[in-house]
């Protein structure tokens, strides 16, 4: 005799109150606090404002917490928040050239208007593990100097001034919007590039990568990285003008790529753009390079096969919350689709036992 | 739950995807882009039939959620708990008094009437997919109606496993225009997809929806000599000794002892309690199952 399962309800109810018993951990040491994960783990706050494409820390410090310190789960709390928000309009486009650098180099010229600025890298620190940490987190403040108070001019603009960088076309005044129009193919860079900023890090990087060890090496030279605060303008159609409405931290990168031109036109230079909210500079260079190879198209280079030149490829695969969604799916239930597997790979052994016993009798 | 608009989704999120309903109603079978949202459940738990759901679900509806048939398995809980809390609707385990049915994986055996919704969760609505892995090329085909490629993959089935060996999400073609994945079906239902209620497909992660009107002609592919023939398990159902219902199959004891009961708990449920009483049954007790 046989009774069926059910249980269903009950079981959602225990799992849910035994994760949240596991998220809090051991009561005996300090609950975290979402200030303490805002203002301590901030490249993980970054991370997840980038790929939940909302910039707020407090929330994204929160999902944290929350996703117990999965970072693509807390990025997916922030998207799956994010679509409940109303939505006032479009800002101005920032303008990174007034940007308030925290950190600012460049690989191709030495020196230019604006200096080199370090900014807190990681860069030159020898990864040794600093057990003081372990005992007793406090430092000394750093030393301080004044922000430049004058704009910080992009490489960019220098090369551009002799002509040598191939200039942009403007693009839309309005551009699609990833999150509000189905992607469809070819998209405009304008979608690629949205695509790209919220793309999972991992994913975006492995891309950049290939591209350096050949799979569409386009050489990219670092003309310009710059992090640090930029103002957010937006026009207000009562006021007939645009009024600042907040300040956000964004991670900028250009790059310089090997140059175009032909018997009639003049070589000149390439660029790549990464534009990245937070201080995400390992995001911002592998954008900027992920953003060079798909435009080979309209650089007129050869479709070399590689995955990074691969438009669809790279755009339907970069999104984690899609990705992870999609992989992890395959641990529900699927014991009908099984069931009927079964039965059929059941079918077509007994037919080829059948036709093995006919054979052997003949 | 009352931050939030009835069933979740914002009114103008709910027209786009009326809009796309109303589209994938009007060509049968095609696959309309749409503007698929970021759901508070993971891509590949039914956001596409969610979002489906919340625009054709209203405050007089009587909701009912089924995952591989059943009522009561983990996620088909979670997504009526979800309409629950987000839309008020009534919810109901019965097939007859629900006027809409969210289902992944089966179609109910009880036959819809046309005053009912079914809505499908959709993993990859495209049946060329994995022939053709380029969206844009498999665009293309179905504009072109190219669909030679899926009769030389039915064909090499035959060739090599004398047989089609596809058991479930079989492809269809529908009115005589589009190929169309039923969705992970099994086979079996395929020939319930002609019906009188409306089916209404959603796949979020891919942003398609589609749709099949009532009474359209759908055909499960096939060939002359080799015809379709829907499946089941060679048994009757073990609970309420049903002959022609899909059956899941258990494994009930160390030694792989099996049993197999109705994967439509609904069906088995009603079928017992009408007195009708499987091999390895009990007579229908309330709250005995």
């Amino acid at each position: 005799m046989y009774v069926a399962v059910k249980g269903g309800e009950r079981a959602i109810d225990n799992a849910h109150a035994w994760l949240a018993e596991e998220r809090r951990g051991d009561t005996s040491v300090p609950e975290l606090s979402v200030a303490q994960i805002r203002t301590q783990m901030t490249l993980a706050v970054n991370r997840v404002m980038a790929e939940g494409s909302l910039y707020d820390p407090d929330l994204a410090a929160l999902a944290i917490k929350q996703a117990r310190g999965d970072l693509i789960e807390a990025i997916f709390l922030i998207r799956a928040y994010r679509t409940t928000l109303p939505r006032f309009g479009g800002s101005n486009p920032i303008d990174t050239e007034d940007m308030a650098c925290d950190r600012r180099v460049s690989a191709t010229f030495k020196d230019a208007p604006g200096g080199q600025v370090l900014g807190p890298t990681f860069d030159y620190t020898h990864r040794l593990l600093d057990f003081k940490l372990a005992a007793d987190g406090e430092v000394g403040d750093a030393p301080v100097v004044a922000h430049n108070q004058t704009a910080t001019p992009h490489i960019m603009s220098f090369l551009d001034r002799e002509n040598l960088i191939q200039s942009e076309p403007t693009g839309a005044d309005i551009p699609d919007d990833l999150t509000r129009t189905p992607l469809e193919l070819p998209a405009s860079r304008a979608l690629r590039l949205q695509s790209l900023t919220r793309g999972d890090e991992g994913f975006i990087l492995g891309m950049a990568y290939s591209t350096q060890r050949g799979y569409a090496r386009n050489h990219a030279f670092v003309a310009e990285l710059r992090i640090g605060a930029v103002a957010v303008e937006m026009d207000i159609p009562e006021l007939g003008f645009a009024i600042e409405i907040g300040e956000i931290t964004v991670t900028e990168c250009e790059t310089v790529n090997q140059f175009q031109g032909s018997k009639t036109q003049p070589p000149q230079f390439t660029r790549g753009y990464g534009l990245v909210f937070g201080m995400t500079e390992r995001k911002a260079i592998s954008m900027a390079l992920v953003d060079r190879a798909l435009r080979w198209k309209e650089l007129g280079e050869d479709n070399l096969g590689a995955p990074a030149q691969d438009e669809e490829f790279v755009l339907y695969h970069s999104d984690n919350i899609q990705a992870t969604g999609f992989l992890e799916h395959i641990k529900l239930p699927h014991y009908v689709d099984f069931q009927s597997e079964l039965e059929l790979i059941r079918k077509l052994r007994r037919e080829a036992q059948d036709n093995i016993s006919r054979e052997a009798a003949q | 739950m009352s931050d939030y608009n009835f069933a979740y989704l914002d009114e103008q999120t709910k027209r786009m995807i009326r809009r796309a309903i109303l589209k994938g109603l009007a060509i049968p079978g095609y696959q309309v882009p749409f503007a698929s949202r970021e759901m508070p459940m993971p891509y590949g738990w039914g956001t596409g039939g969610v979002q489906v759901s919340a625009a054709v679900l209203t405050p007089d509806d009587t909701f009912k959620v089924i995952d591989q048939g059943a009522d009561d398995t983990t996620n088909a809980v979670s997504i009526r708990r979800f309409f629950q809390k987000t839309a008020g609707v009534a919810v109901t385990e019965a097939t007859s008094e629900a006027s809409v049915i969210q289902t992944r994986h089966r179609i109910p055996e009880q036959d819809l009437r046309a005053d009912q919704i079914l809505v499908y969760q959709v993993p990859i609505p495209e049946p060329l997919r994995f022939l053709e892995p380029s969206e844009v090329e498999t665009r293309k085909m179905h504009a072109l109606e190219e669909y030679g490629l899926m009769h030389v993959k039915l064909y090499e089935d035959i060739s090599q496993h004398g047989d089609i060996a596809t058991a479930y999400a079989y492809p269809v073609k529908v009115e005589g225009r589009y190929v169309m994945d039923p969705s992970p079906i099994p086979k079996f239902d395929n020939p319930k997809l002609e019906m009188a209620g409306i089916q209404l497909f959603g796949a979020g992660r891919e942003q398609r929806i589609y749709a099949i009107p009532p009474y359209t002609q759908v055909v499960s592919l096939d060939f002359d000599d080799y015809p379709f023939q829907p499946t089941k398990a060679d048994h009757a159902c073990d609970l309420c000794g049903a002959e022609d219902s899909y059956l899941d199959e258990l494994i009930v004891d160390d030694a792989g002892g099996r049993m197999f009961m109705c994967s439509d708990t609904d069906y088995c449920a009603t079928r017992r309690k009408q007195g009708h009483v499987g091999a390895q049954g009990v007579p229908y007790k309330e709250d005995a199952a």
